[in-house]
């Protein structure tokens, strides 16, 4: 969500022995790059006074006996990014990656942000991984420089040694570690990097860093963490959110084989944050005992004041709402005035239900306290915010947690909100043993913190020949800041979300946003408030180009405008160039790419088959994507074909990018055809994948096809992107081969 | 008591025999490659081979399995090189890696069965095994290739 660029990386020695409780030895040259403002000394004798001072993002350690270990602060829920962001300090280094290992941080405020989302892990970190490879291989090769008294320009790494090409020496990086620690780290300006052409990793397709223990069921996961005497708990939290336990029966429950104990988890206090909702858990020495025997309890609840929550009315609330003036985000010229003069006026309203994250693994942490101390394992996105969350929850400092991050089975956005892992850690210290807190499928879809729910009304004034010379769009939605502000009515980095960043060329514009309660938690999932935001205006845009008569494409050209940049940065923060200023011309290109590839021009739409298209930029990440549908008599959907061009900058594993936009088809295709989270009595109705499915195999696009477009611009986001346009494109698609017109998600049985 | 086999190695069970095998895979031997993703056999995370065929170990009790063999992903091939690992490792299949098991799972039954399956035939078999990263369209490739069809 950050659009700034990382600046005043620094790069220093790191004489800490003991980091990490000894995963370098005591021989081993480690390096930390700083992303946070400069307080780091670059002289290699000055050791750092204080921790506290010291903010480095990554470290990377050479050993002695030659091996090269990369420390991975990002959490890896499928991207690959424990792969792609240490490929690029090895290629830097002229390491051989077979020698590189890559070790997993636990949570530590000093390696900066480990909150991994917003798709930032490449843009963010892809500067500081190469200045960390780079100052190694610099000193590395002074250090072989200095062995064999020759200038360091005749000195080149190659493939983990030194060789100095005139004499036929060489060296190994193992054998010049000690030397090399003892060089001045190279100053940021110093610093020489390999040319594209030089790369070793970058830009090509390494396998995934746990791919092998994955196939033969090695890898760790949350959900396989233990530790040792730990027992296992599932717990019944109150069907309403905000509910409290007012009285329980437990005597059938401690009757179930395992069961040892059930134990009372208070509730929270508002706002909600990342607190656990509060309930009775049940407490035995297996899984399935312990959820056994939860199914036994007798739970007396105070609901409070969500329990008339039912979201049929609150739909119909928030689109009246739309239909009136809220809030004005963005307003260029004159909209009312343009609408009186314009030849012709259309307005259509569009809505995006809740929706659940449902990543395959189900929450799950196994957390110890002991001493005043806790230790934890899990799958989270951001162990930083364990550390806090677990602090607060047990009354000790984040310091003294300590936070081991497993691969995630999922994460979607769910995994960055440590409710779970608190829960381990309060029935860890009443219990005096290990905990580990398994949530069902029931429960993660229940007790969500959900993708928030969205009407939107759009209107806009058209002249004669149908382009629009005003256009107003009003999104109303409960906001994610309903986590911290129980008075939060209004979105508001939502809005920069596809709804203010709209980058058609239009003098009359005007984007508001209305105001909307909460009544269960709300939170990020992959691509956020684009997706109906996304949905409403390249739907919207696909309705004007029908009502005018008009090719989708030309038209999405002609009012995406002449090429021209955006800056979209609020005035005071207009400092230098903005490196990822909105481009149209980016936008066109995508546009065009993925026209062309899918075979735009040629089919024609017939027997219920035809494409659609949608573009949309997010992550600051350009993607534009052709959708093929088939729709059959009885108003079943195929999708036989998507065609994603994406322009993201410079690509680290072009593999994974395709890959990353591959499973974002297949997560588009589930929001629009039949994700939907719905509530009554104020409790949530779906609970498992019979009533809220997600695509499977024979629903998901059949073959995707991704175009990247070659770029030297700085790295850009990839992880949600390619999710925004899949709804607009698949419902435009549905249009053109049927007539029918999708204004609301999901589509579920819309064409039956 | 029940008698069954694991991966090759007898094991006897005296606990409830009402508890799923998954359970008993997961926190009693601690073979923890089968996953649990829904414990109503609709995702396919935990599938292990029953005598050979690809089954939920989330709904099948232990009492229904004494006497049989049990082969999860730990036991599907002696170095991880069954045909379909090898396929996977060169379609680089996985994204998040956890359902994965259960994929592979369901695929060597499938393809134990019908040696040369069809688009539908992968189709139908492989639709009760999610996955949220989506990475169906090689799972399909991968299938293909193990199974020596033209992809």
């Amino acid at each position: 969500m950050k659009n700034q660029s990382i600046t005043n990386e620094s790069i220093t020695v790191v004489h800490r022995r003991d980091f990490l409780g000894g995963v370098f030895s005591a021989g081993a040259l480690v390096l930390g790059a700083g992303i946070l403002p400069n307080v780091l000394s670059s002289d290699a004798d000055a050791a750092p006074t204080a921790d506290a001072a010291w903010q480095p993002s990554v470290y990377l350690g050479l050993e002695p006996d030659g091996r090269v270990i990369i420390i991975a602060h990002r959490s890896e829920m499928g991207t690959g990014i424990r792969t792609s962001l240490p490929m690029i300090v090895a290629d830097e280094l002229e390491a051989d990656w077979k020698r590189v290992k890559i070790e997993q941080a636990i949570g530590d405020p000093k390696y900066g942000s480990q909150d991994t989302d917003g798709s930032e892990s490449i843009r963010d970190f892809y500067d500081p991984m190469r200045e960390a490879g780079a100052s190694a291989r610099m000193m590395l090769e002074s250090a072989a420089a200095a062995k064999w008294g020759v200038p360091i320009a005749e000195c080149r790494a190659k493939n983990h040694e030194v060789v100095h090409a005139k004499s036929g020496r060489k060296a190994g990086f193992g054998e010049l570690v000690a030397a090399a620690a003892k060089q001045p780290v190279p100053k940021k300006e110093q610093l020489k990097f390999k040319s594209p052409a030089e790369y070793r990793y970058i830009g090509k397709n390494v396998p995934i860093a746990d791919l092998d223990d994955i196939l033969v069921g090695r890898a760790t996961f949350g959900m396989d963490a233990r530790m040792p005497g730990m027992v296992y708990a599932s717990i019944e939290h109150p069907p309403v959110f905000g509910g409290k336990v007012k009285g329980y029966d437990d005597a059938e429950a401690r009757k179930v084989r395992g069961v040892s104990k059930t134990l009372t988890v208070p509730g929270f206090t508002p706002p909600y944050g990342f607190q656990p909702l509060g309930g009775v858990a049940v407490i035995a020495d297996n899984t399935w005992a312990a959820m056994q025997g939860r199914r036994k309890l007798k739970v007396d609840w105070e609901h409070g004041p969500n329990a008339s929550f039912d979201s049929a009315v609150y739909k119909k609330t928030l689109q009246q709402t739309a239909r009136k003036t809220c809030k004005v985000a963005r307003n260029d010229g004159d909209v009312d005035a343009a609408f009186a003069k314009a030849a012709k006026i259309h307005e259509a309203e569009y809505y995006v239900p809740l929706l659940a994250h449902a990543a395959m693994e189900p929450l799950v942490a196994v957390a110890e306290f002991k001493n005043g101390k806790v230790e934890a394992w899990t799958s989270t996105q951001n162990p930083q915010a364990v550390q806090d969350t677990v602090a607060k929850a047990v009354g000790i400092k984040p310091a003294d947690v300590t936070c081991h991050v497993t691969l995630l089975g999922g994460g979607f956005g769910r995994k960055s909100k440590p409710d779970y892992v608190a829960e381990a850690a309060i029935l860890s210290k009443q219990l005096g043993k290990p905990v580990k807190v398994v949530w069902s499928r029931e429960d993660d879809i229940q007790f969500d913190f959900y993708h928030a729910v969205a009407a939107m009304y759009m209107k806009a004034g058209t002249d004669q020949k149908g382009h629009p010379v005003a256009w107003l769009q009003r999104s109303v939605f409960p906001p994610i800041g309903s986590q911290d502000d129980v008075n939060a009515k209004y979105g508001t980095f939502e809005l920069d979300m596809g709804w203010v960043d709209v980058p058609y060329e239009l003098a009359n514009f005007r984007a508001e946003c209305g105001p909307a309660d909460t009544h269960v938690r709300i939170g990020w999932m992959r691509s956020v408030a684009n997706i109906p935001h996304a949905f409403a205006v390249q739907s919207f845009t696909d309705e004007l180009a029908a009502a005018a008569g008009r090719d989708r494409v030309e038209y999405l050209l002609e009012v995406l405008g002449k090429s021209r940049t955006i800056d979209l940065r609020p005035p005071k923060e207009r400092k230098g160039p903005d490196p990822y200023i909105l481009d149209t011309a980016r936008m066109r290109r995508v546009i065009e790419i993925a026209a062309e590839q899918s075979g735009w021009a040629k089919k024609k739409p017939g027997n219920g088959r035809a494409l659609g298209i949608a573009v949309h930029r997010s992550f600051l990440t350009y993607v534009a994507e052709v959708v093929e549908v088939e729709v059959d008599s009885k108003g079943g959907i195929r999708i036989p074909r998507v065609d994603i061009a994406i322009d993201t900058g410079k690509v680290i594993h072009p593999d994974r990018v395709n890959a990353q936009l591959e499973g974002a088809a297949v997560f588009g295709t589930s929001v629009a055809l039949m994700g939907e989270i719905t509530a009554a009595n104020g409790r949530v109705t779906q609970s498992n994948f019979n009533n809220y499915p997600v695509a499977r195999m024979n629903e998901a696009p059949v073959a995707t096809h991704v175009h990247i477009v070659p770029s030297s611009e700085p790295p850009a986001g990839v992880g949600e992107p390619g999710v925004p346009p899949m709804s607009p494109a698949i419902c435009n698609a549905i249009f053109a081969a049927t007539g029918k017109r999708i204004r609301e998600l999901p589509i579920k049985k819309q064409l039956a | 008591m029940i008698q069954l086999t694991v991966n090759g190695s007898v094991k006897t069970y005296d606990g409830d025999p009402a508890m799923p095998v998954l359970w008993y895979l997961r926190d009693l031997l601690e073979l923890t490659g089968a996953k649990f993703g829904c414990g109503m056999g609709l995702c396919g995370a935990c599938t292990v081979h029953v005598e050979g065929k690809a089954t939920r170990s989330c709904v099948t009790n232990m009492s229904d399995v004494a006497g049989k063999k049990i082969t999860t992903i730990e036991g599907l091939a002696a170095n991880g090189d069954h045909p379909l690992q090898k396929a996977w490792r060169e379609a680089n299949v996985p994204q998040c890696g956890y359902c994965q098991a259960g994929q592979i799972m369901q695929a060597a039954s499938l393809l134990a069965q019908t040696p040369k399956p069809t688009d539908r035939e992968i189709e139908e078999n492989m639709q009760g095994n999610i996955c949220r990263c989506g990475t169906y369209q090689r799972i399909r490739q991968a299938v293909k290739m193990a199974a020596g069809v033209k992809a």
